[in-house]
């Protein structure tokens, strides 16, 4: 069986009868080994998948089928699942086998989906290349045409999320985004991302970052795809103290193309510093909308600027403090040492990569007696007014439309070694997360080189379902080939 | 008052401040739900998240809150209606997260006080600066073994309630007072066991001295004190440390001290130089939270009656002494045994009666056989019935304290005991009267000696009635009537 389909498609053959979830998943299994080069998958969990796929063809047979049933996905490692190894892409965590499952991977299990396995990803979800891993880089499936032998990123931190989907390695993949972990490596692989508003998914089971930004979303195919998998993967969780209390709606249900009366607010600082070819992209979603009837309206973002800062200084804070367990003594990966201090210094100067201790060190500073007025204290505060830039908009727009990405993925083996150079990859998407907002990655076009190019849609509050419509009015223009790198 | 320390430079005042770490009565920890009973085994009552492990997230109890607030209420302090949890940074095995869940900022009560109770009968008010929640870290264990260490995790992730004072206190006794009066309302609300030996009442004391009307001095934090005993050692021993130190010409260094009970000195634990950046910052994975009108107001309808309004009751109700209503009072089974026990008694005056017996007699047993007012060898209504026998003449006072002893010993009703032992009082007058006739024809030669003006023969004379009669006569029968034959013939 061919894995150049899409979860919507999948659905509906297993639905029809057309296949069998054992056929779907094997097919994918196969194809999964046959690109084990990109390194998608820290974990594969093959055997488990097929018994599963076999329990899910009994309940189809039986009529008594789950939303999700039989479908093909897997999980960032960044998720605890139980009884299978979770190493947030650290060498701290290798061998680590949570007895527990995270909401959002047992709820996709509860929706009948099929894991298989668990995706490589940026160390603690701290990056933008997944060069930051542990476990090696994952390798984007897509190439450029001037040079079909150069590896490309595929993005990060979720890059082995993005990088599967892309290749036809499974159906759909949970992913998270901290500043733009989603969104960012869905425009490089040529996948449909959406990074939910703060709270709709459960963080339960998942390994913190920085608590106050981390979301969990899909990726996956197509606008639909996402629609089904954030409907399962959310809801409110007592177990999360800052889990919101709604209904989820049917997403992919009251999925329909949109634009027509509805205000597109485009923020002019966001064209600063975008390329030709960034720009020509944005042009083409505007023509779009209008075309479909949508008003474009200019507005300004006036604390932009100012949001890379201030992430960096509030993602590495929480973190300094999130990742102060991972200490040697309990779980993990421990180094031996004379004294107390010798064992937690060999254990996490082991344990850790120089990304993940660089930020320990800047959140460890920015918290420290003298400075935290200074720096937290302000970030805080600059968080608050990027909030208020972001609801002023909102009265005049319904949905913001912006550049993914600069630019489109780049070399695995270019220079990539000036932190604060890969940090940019964020300044269009690192805004939402301090904001609290849902954002979602339509790939809308290819670059010269013949690589994906992604569009994002921002939204207010509890938008997702717009931005779903808005993101599939695109979708429908832009006749993505979402099947170029399988 | 005035307490000030005479040095060889002239007086010196003492200042000192005290924080108290009270653990919250609840079947589960503030933030992970797992059980909190004193005594399991090791690593038997622990979550997911009392272990750090990656991806758990803390979710209040909301029964620990609501203790905070009754507690809040109960030392006369403000409630917040918005209160923020901070992360405190520090490694230490037992501390699982790396960090241990606090109030630093925007703590859930502020501005309290409480009146402590001085040996003079004269109240002197303390004021509180904070009572905020946190999280109990685990026990580390370093002498099971030669080269390892033992961690138990059942206590990491307890809520603790920290209780700042104001630097008010002025000498041990006022910081024992404290510690007892805290101890004592705490245990009326219900919202801390107060069982220190168990640790579920520490104190840390901060102490310095300066001379009254400079700067206060730098001072020497003394840590984990678990008795009001210790605390007032502890704070003596620390307070001549500290005088001779200045006296000779040093410094205090501000730092870390414990207490060894063993010795009875305080020693250096570490010093500013270690002093740690905790690097506060409030916790992402917890909202501010937010306290309702209704539900501050829901808990203050509950409040118990505590033990200063209950003295001025008892004083007023029972015509008790002001020694005696705080001695009841202090502790709230004692206070609560005492009106159940008044509660039975029918005769006029009884519950006087009663806080002497209680006060005199039953403490003083229960000392002698070490037993606590929970585990009394009689049940407690007895006693109500032995002072109503006293009441209504059925014994004498005297007689009483043997019936009590006996009562002690073998649970038995007074009543029961007194016609077994045939104890019952006589007032029947012609027995009375044949007793005396008999005496005053044994002692011509006393009876002489009364009647020709050497009156203190008379309670010889009483004495003779009393012990023909094995002591049951009532005395103000024998009294009167033996008056009545001496002047008559």
């Amino acid at each position: 069986m061919d894995t150049k389909i899409t979860l919507t498609k999948a659905l509906d053959m297993l639905k029809k009868k057309e296949c069998s979830s054992t056929e779907l998943v094997q097919s994918f299994i196969n194809h999964a080994t046959a690109k084990r080069h990109l390194n998608c998958f820290i974990t594969e969990t093959f055997e488990n998948a097929l018994s599963e796929a076999a329990e899910a063809d009994k309940r189809i047979a039986s009529g008594s089928s789950l939303p999700l049933d039989g479908v093909p996905i897997a999980n960032k490692d960044l998720y605890c699942t139980k009884g299978v190894q979770t190493t947030a892409g650290s060498r701290i965590l290798k061998n680590f086998i949570p007895p527990y499952e995270s909401t959002v991977s047992g709820n996709l299990k509860k929706a009948g989906a099929i894991s298989l396995g668990k995706l490589n990803m940026d160390e603690f979800a701290m990056g933008s290349a997944n060069l930051n891993s542990a476990y090696g880089p994952v390798i984007n499936p897509w190439r450029p045409t001037s040079d079909s032998k150069k590896d490309l990123v595929p993005g990060g931190s979720s890059g082995g999320s993005a990088a599967s989907v892309a290749a036809g390695l499974c159906l759909g993949a949970s992913a998270s985004d901290t500043g733009g972990s989603i969104r960012q490596p869905a425009a490089f692989c040529g996948v449909t991302g959406i990074k939910p508003t703060y709270g709709l998914c459960s963080r339960w089971g998942m390994v913190a970052f920085a608590s106050s930004l981390d979301q969990a979303g899909p990726m996956a195919h197509t606008v639909s795809d996402c629609a089904y998998l954030l409907q399962y993967m959310a809801g409110y969780d007592e177990k999360d103290a800052t889990s919101l209390n709604v209904k989820i709606p049917d997403y992919a249900a009251n999925l329909k193309p949109e634009a027509k009366g509805l205000r597109v607010g485009v923020p002019k600082e966001y064209l600063q510093g975008l390329n030709e070819e960034g720009q020509a992209l944005l042009q083409k979603g505007i023509d779009w909308l209008r075309a479909a009837g949508a008003e474009i309206v200019d507005i300004s973002l006036k604390m932009t600027s100012a949001a890379l800062p201030t992430y960096y200084i509030i993602a590495p804070a929480e973190a300094s403090a999130n990742l102060a367990r991972y200490d040697g003594i309990r779980y993990g990966a421990r180094v031996d040492g004379a004294t107390l201090d010798e064992l937690y210094q060999n254990t996490r100067h082991d344990g850790f990569g120089a990304e993940v201790k660089r930020r320990i060190m800047i959140g460890t500073y920015v918290l420290s007696a003298g400075y935290y007025d200074a720096y937290y204290t302000r970030a805080q505060k600059v968080k608050k007014l990027i909030s208020h830039d972001f609801d002023n908009a909102f009265e005049k727009v319904d949905v913001i439309l912006t550049p993914t990405t600069p630019g489109a993925a780049f070399g695995l083996h270019d220079k990539n070694d000036d932190p604060v150079a890969m940090y940019l990859n964020d300044i269009y998407t690192v805004t939402v997360n301090l904001a609290g907002l849902p954002g979602i990655s339509v790939p809308v076009g290819l670059s010269g080189e013949g690589l994906p190019l992604g569009i994002q849609l921002i939204g207010p509050k509890l938008s997702e379902q717009r931005l779903f419509n808005v993101g599939l009015m695109l979708e429908q223009a832009a006749q993505f080939p979402h099947f170029n790198a399988v | 008052m005035k307490n000030l320390v005479q040095g060889q430079t002239g007086l010196w005042e003492v200042v000192i401040g005290l924080e108290v770490h009270a653990q919250v009565v609840s079947n589960a920890k503030l933030f992970s739900g797992a059980a909190t009973a004193f005594g399991a085994d090791p690593n038997t009552q622990v979550a997911f998240l009392d272990a750090g492990m990656p991806g758990m997230l803390p979710v209040l109890n909301k029964f620990c809150v609501d203790q905070a607030i009754k507690t809040g209420l109960g030392i006369n302090a403000t409630v917040n209606k918005v209160s923020v949890f901070d992360r405190k940074n520090y490694f230490y095995p037992d501390l699982p997260l790396g960090y241990q869940i606090s109030q630093l900022y925007y703590p859930i009560v502020s501005n309290g006080y409480i009146d402590i109770d001085l040996e003079n009968n004269e109240t002197k008010r303390i004021n509180i600066t904070r009572l905020h929640l946190e999280q109990d870290a685990g026990k580390s264990t370093h002498d099971l073994h030669p080269n390892l260490s033992y961690i138990d995790f059942n206590r990491a992730g307890v809520a603790l309630m920290e209780i700042v004072s104001e630097p008010e206190i002025r000498s041990s006794q006022e910081a024992m007072a404290y510690v007892k009066k805290l101890r004592s309302i705490l245990r009326y609300l219900g919202t801390c066991d107060g069982n220190m030996e168990q640790g579920s009442l520490r104190v840390d004391a901060n102490v310095s001295l300066h001379k009254p009307d400079t700067p206060f001095g730098t001072r020497a934090e003394i840590k984990n004190v678990n008795s009001v005993r210790f605390l007032g050692q502890a704070i003596e021993y620390e307070i001549l440390r500290q005088l001779e130190v200045i006296e000779s010409g040093g410094a205090v260094v501000q730092e870390t001290r414990l207490f060894d009970p063993t010795k009875g000195v305080t020693r250096s634990m570490r010093g500013k130089e270690d002093a740690m950046d905790y690097r506060y910052f409030p916790d992402p994975d917890l909202r501010p939270l937010v306290l309702e009108d209704a539900r501050i107001d829901a808990i203050k309808a509950t409040m118990p009656e505590l033990p200063d309004t209950k003295r001025e009751r008892f004083k007023k109700e029972f015509l008790l002494t002001d020694y005696d209503a705080n001695v009841l009072v202090a502790e709230k089974e004692v206070a609560e045994l005492y009106e159940h026990i008044v509660g039975f008694a029918k005769g006029q005056g009884a519950a006087k009666l009663i806080a002497n017996w209680l006060i005199v007699e039953v403490f003083g047993a229960m000392n002698r056989d070490d037993r606590s007012i929970n585990d009394l060898p009689f049940t407690p209504e007895y006693l109500a019935s032995l002072v109503d026998l006293i009441i209504d003449g059925t014994i004498s006072g005297k007689i009483a304290k043997d019936v009590f002893v006996k009562m002690w010993e073998t649970g038995k009703e007074p009543a029961k005991l007194i016609e077994e032992l045939g104890l019952r009082q006589v007032s029947d007058t012609s027995v009375i009267e044949k007793a005396i006739e008999e005496v005053i024809a044994a002692n011509a030669a006393q009876v002489e000696q009364y009647r020709s003006g050497k009156e203190q023969v008379f309670g010889f004379l009483i004495g003779q009635v009393m012990k023909s009669l094995q002591g049951k006569a009532n005395p103000g029968v024998v009294n009167t009537i033996l008056k009545q034959k001496l002047s008559s013939s």
